[in-house]
């Protein structure tokens, strides 16, 4: 059903720290590891090894540079998956009822065999969050792990998005944000998480965390006096070399 | 947004095909026995034919009743409905113009009204995307229907009524290119608010997540260039309005052959303002990978 439901039980989702996000990728890898074996269609690759490889990703890590007006430029490694919107507006665009928002835990999610493969709800979303697979012809998109989150075979510490588990920084967390004392909630208050695009309207129940401020030093390495050219005038042949390849 | 064929020939085509069978479902041309047939066949052969094309752009288009489900919500499952209502509609009133000689005025105009629906749904598959600034404004419907409304008298053998439609349309054509060149600036949505980074600095895309493509960058991320784009504009505008316009307005001689002209004119017209409605629109998804129009 593409209507939104009103309210949802929970509020699922995850934080991601700007901060700590060393760009490693390897929640890239885990994601799609995980994901291309179980829920769904599998995320192909076309051309792997080939000239132009390309393939399905559920989630992705983008690089940013900051420059503040004063001091030095900032990078920022920014990983993005769906935010699981409170006003999906993938979900009331697909016309066979396929994109979904669960009552339950709010969790979007796409019925496979009821997707047509229109394209219309990744033309809605505005943070490129899904992806047509090329061979299977349907529409992919972050399940939040929902075969690991309650996979009762899976060991206690593993019910969790896969992303998160293997996060070697702690960049990513997950949790209820409808309920205020869960850690995630408690994080985004006292980090200042935000939301990705206010404006669109999507309300999404992901947050980031925005990167502490850097020390900022006059100069970046202590040693660096230590480094200047010794000889400010050359002398000799050198100054002779210099003068004559000046004059070419 | 990357200017699929399917979809350019679906909007064009089917949008004349309403036009033509608003017209004749309108009753001021009621066209009887074989003349009948020919003009609801031309009028099929542009709907259906369109409606075909956007099935080739579908993943599974063998899926493609469940569309029908959620007219609830769905623009595009409204437009499948008031598709289908329109061409059963315009069917069933074809026959009598055609068998019968007979035209049964309050199904024709039932017809019209849905023929018109359907442009318009089409038009708001577009219109509302929040994503796509360009698409996002009440100019996107007006000019679909005024198109279809225009194009559709240019086809029915209205010159009166195309002389003054095709007009309108070409002014709102020239409204909606002006204030989309503006849309993306003025939606508020730039790097600083898709990252939230703005209140350090000013962002720049540093590294994409992948070297190569992806899907989103294949359909999202379409970068025409200024010049060609400001090129196929004044095509777009020549062919699409203003030859049609004087064909159809100055007292040529062989006033069949001016028609018929006007007509190619304007189909070809349109097919490059479609293009660049789609290769022009920039969605939001783009900022996240430094791209923008040149
Ligand atoms: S991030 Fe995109 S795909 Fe995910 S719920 Fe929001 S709009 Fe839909
Ligand atoms: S691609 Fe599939 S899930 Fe997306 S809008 Fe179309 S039918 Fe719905
Ligand atoms: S929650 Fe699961 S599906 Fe979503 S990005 Fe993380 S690993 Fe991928």
């Amino acid at each position: 059903m593409t209507n939104l439901p009103t309210s949802t039980q929970r509020k699922l989702g995850l934080v991601i720290d700007l901060d700590t996000c060393v760009g490693c990728h390897a929640c890239v890898i885990s994601c799609k590891g995980w994901n291309t074996e179980n829920y769904g269609a599998p995320l192909s690759d076309q051309q792997p090894y080939g000239a132009d490889p390309s393939g399905t990703f559920l989630n992705r890590v983008h690089s940013y540079e900051v420059q503040p007006d004063r001091g030095a430029a900032q990078l920022v490694h920014f990983p993005k998956s769906c935010l699981h919107c409170e006003d999906a507006p993938c979900v009331t665009v697909c016309p066979t009822g396929a994109s979904y928002k669960r009552v339950e835990d709010g969790i979007v999610l796409v019925n496979e065999s009821d997707c047509i493969g229109c394209g219309l709800c990744a033309w809605a979303c505005p943070y490129g969050a899904r992806e047509m697979d090329a061979a299977e012809g349907v529409m992919k998109k972050c399940t939040l792990c929902v075969d690991r989150i309650y996979n009762q075979n899976l060991p206690e510490e593993d019910r969790e998005p896969a992303c998160v588990r293997t996060c070697p920084a702690g960049a990513r967390h997950f949790g209820d944000f409808g309920d205020p004392d869960s850690h995630v909630s408690q994080l985004t208050a006292a980090r200042g998480g935000f939301d990705l695009m206010p404006e669109q309207g999507t309300k999404p129940v992901n947050k980031y965390l925005p990167p502490r401020p850097r020390d900022s030093l006059d100069q970046t390495d202590v040693l660096a006096p230590f480094l200047e050219p010794v000889a400010q005038e050359t002398k000799g042949f050198v100054a002779w070399l210099d003068r004559a390849l000046g004059a070419l | 947004m990357h200017p699929a064929p399917s979809v350019i020939i679906f909007t064009t085509l089917s949008g004349l095909g309403f036009g033509l069978l608003f017209w004749l479902g309108l009753g001021l041309l009621a066209p009887a026995g074989w003349v009948a047939l020919a003009f609801f066949a031309v009028a099929y052969l542009l709907a259906v034919g369109g409606l075909m094309a956007s099935a080739f752009h579908l993943g599974h288009p063998e899926r493609a009743l469940k569309a029908f489900t959620q007219w609830r919500s769905s623009w595009l499952s409204r437009e499948a409905w008031l598709s289908v209502a329109a061409l059963s509609i315009m069917a069933i009133y074809g026959a009598g113009l055609v068998f019968w000689g007979v035209a049964w005025t309050p199904l024709g105009w039932l017809g019209a009204g849905s023929c018109l629906g359907a442009v318009g749904a089409t038009s708001m598959i577009y219109t509302q995307m929040r994503t796509i600034p360009r698409w996002r404004t009440w100019l996107t419907p007006a000019l679909f229907i005024a198109l279809s409304l225009g194009g559709g008298a240019l086809l029915a053998g209205q010159i009166t009524f195309a002389v003054i439609l095709l007009p309108v349309a070409a002014v709102v054509q020239i409204a909606w290119w002006v204030r989309g060149d503006r849309a993306l600036a003025r939606s508020g949505t730039d790097l600083e608010t898709a990252t939230g980074l703005g209140h350090i600095g000013t962002p720049r895309a540093f590294e994409p997540p992948h070297t190569g493509t992806n899907y989103l960058t294949r359909e999202f991320i379409h970068v025409v260039g200024r010049r060609h784009a400001q090129k196929l504009r004044a095509i777009a505008f020549v062919l699409g309005y203003l030859l049609p316009i004087l064909l159809l307005g100055l007292p040529l001689p062989l006033p069949h052959v001016a028609a018929a002209l006007a007509v190619l004119s304007h189909i070809t017209g349109i097919l490059a303002s479609r293009w660049l409605f789609f290769a022009e629109a920039e969605h939001v998804v783009g900022l996240y990978y430094g791209k923008r129009v040149a």
